[in-house]
C-alpha cells in the first residue's frame, strides 16, 4: 500500500465507526427495549379478577381471538392520557382489551375505572408485578397484541394514541385477523 | 462530620431492601447478581443501585429464586428470557452480539497490521546511508561558519 493510500485508513475507520454507531444508537431508540417475548406464548398466571376481587383468572381466559393486553395503573400518568384512545378502540374496533392492573391499589383502581370508564373485557390485579415481569414489562403503560393462539405478536411501550394505533397496532391486528380467514 | 457520614450511610442502605438469607454464601450471590443485572427502566443503573419499582420487584424475584435453590445461571436465564440482552452487563455471545464481542480482537489485529505497515514504510522511505551522512555533515559545516 502506498503512503498516500494509507493516509485514508483513519478516514475509512472513522466512517466505519460512524455507520456502526449510527445504527447502534438508532436501535436503542431512547428508552424502548427490544422485547424478548415477541412470538412467544403468553406466560401463564393465576391472578384475581379486579372487579370481583375473588375469581381467579389465568392465561386461558385471554386466549381465543386476536386481542390487546394493556398494562395500566392508577399511579401512571400516561395511562390517563391513553385511556380515551383505549375506550375508542374497544367501542369501534370490535376487539377485546384485557387489562393488567399493575402494582396498584384495588379500591383505587376500581374507582379509576368508574371515573374514566372501563374499556377492558376484564382486568386482573397484578399486585406484586409478577405477571408484568413475566411479560418483560418495565413500566406502564405497555400494550401487547396476542394472536388467537395466545402468542405475543407485538409490543408497544408508552401510551397508545390515534397515531400509534393507526400506524403500529392496527396493521398487526388486521394482519393477524387476515390469517384466520 | 460524623453525623453527616452516618446520615448519608443510612440513606445508602435504605435503598436496598433487607432480604433475609439463611447464610452468607446466598447473601454474597444475591449481592453479586443484583450488581451485574441492569435495571430495565433506568438505562444505566444496576438492580442494586435503583429504587425504580421494577428494580424492587426484580430484586424480590432474585431473592425468591435464590431461596428456592436456583443457580446463578438460572437467575440470569430468567432475566434474559424476559428482558433480553439489555439486562445483562455481561452480554451473551450470540449472532446479535457477535460484532460486540469480536470487534476488539478485529481492531487489535487491524491496528497491529497498520503498525507493521507503518514501520516498514518508514524503513523504505528513510534509508540512512553513508551518502546521507556525508551530506548531513556538509550542511552542518556550512552552517557553523
Amino acid at each position: 500500500m502506498s503512503f498516500q493510500k494509507s493516509l485514508f485508513i483513519p478516514l475509512a475507520a472513522f466512517l466505519a465507526m460512524t455507520i456502526f454507531l449510527g445504527f447502534g444508537f438508532q436501535l436503542e431508540n431512547a428508552k424502548v427495549l427490544p422485547s424478548a417475548l415477541i412470538d412467544k406464548p403468553l406466560p401463564n398466571f393465576q391472578l384475581r379478577d379486579l372487579q370481583s376481587g375473588q375469581m381467579l383468572r389465568s392465561a386461558d381466559d385471554l386466549i381465543g381471538e386476536v386481542a390487546l393486553v394493556n398494562v395500566w395503573g392508577t399511579w401512571c400518568p400516561n395511562c390517563v392520557i391513553e385511556h380515551p384512545q383505549l375506550l375508542k378502540i374497544s367501542r369501534e374496533q370490535n376487539i377485546k382489551i384485557f387489562g393488567i392492573n399493575y402494582r396498584d391499589n384495588n379500591v383505587e383502581a376500581k374507582k379509576w375505572l368508574k371515573k374514566y370508564k372501563d374499556p377492558y373485557a376484564f382486568s386482573v390485579s397484578d399486585d406484586e408485578g409478577t405477571l408484568a415481569i413475566d411479560l418483560g414489562v418495565y413500566g406502564a403503560p405497555e400494550t401487547f397484541i396476542i394472536d388467537k393462539s395466545g402468542f405475543i405478536r407485538k409490543r408497544h411501550v408508552g401510551p397508545v394514541n390515534a397515531k400509534v394505533w393507526k400506524e403500529e397496532l392496527k396493521p398487526v391486528v388486521d394482519y393477524l385477523r387476515g390469517l384466520e380467514e | 462530620m460524623l453525623f453527616v457520614f452516618l446520615v448519608s450511610r443510612g440513606t445508602v442502605l435504605a435503598s436496598i431492601d433487607a432480604y433475609p438469607f439463611p447464610n452468607k454464601e446466598l447473601t454474597d450471590r444475591y449481592e453479586e447478581l443484583i450488581s451485574e443485572l441492569r435495571c430495565p427502566q433506568c438505562l444505566n443503573t444496576n438492580l442494586a443501585g435503583s429504587d425504580a419499582m421494577i428494580a424492587q420487584d426484580l430484586r424480590r424475584e432474585v431473592h425468591r429464586m435464590l431461596i428456592e435453590g436456583k443457580t446463578n445461571e438460572e437467575v440470569l436465564d430468567f432475566m434474559y428470557y424476559r428482558y433480553g440482552d439489555f439486562v445483562l452487563y455481561n452480554p451473551r455471545f450470540d449472532l446479535k452480539t457477535l460484532a460486540l464481542w469480536l470487534s476488539p480482537f478485529l481492531l487489535f489485529i487491524l491496528s497491529g497490521f497498520i503498525w507493521l505497515k507503518t514501520v516498514r514504510t518508514e524503513k523504505e522511505t528513510l534509508p540512512w546511508e553513508e551518502e546521507d551522512e556525508k551530506k548531513f555533515n556538509e550542511i552542518l559545516e556550512s552552517r557553523s561558519d
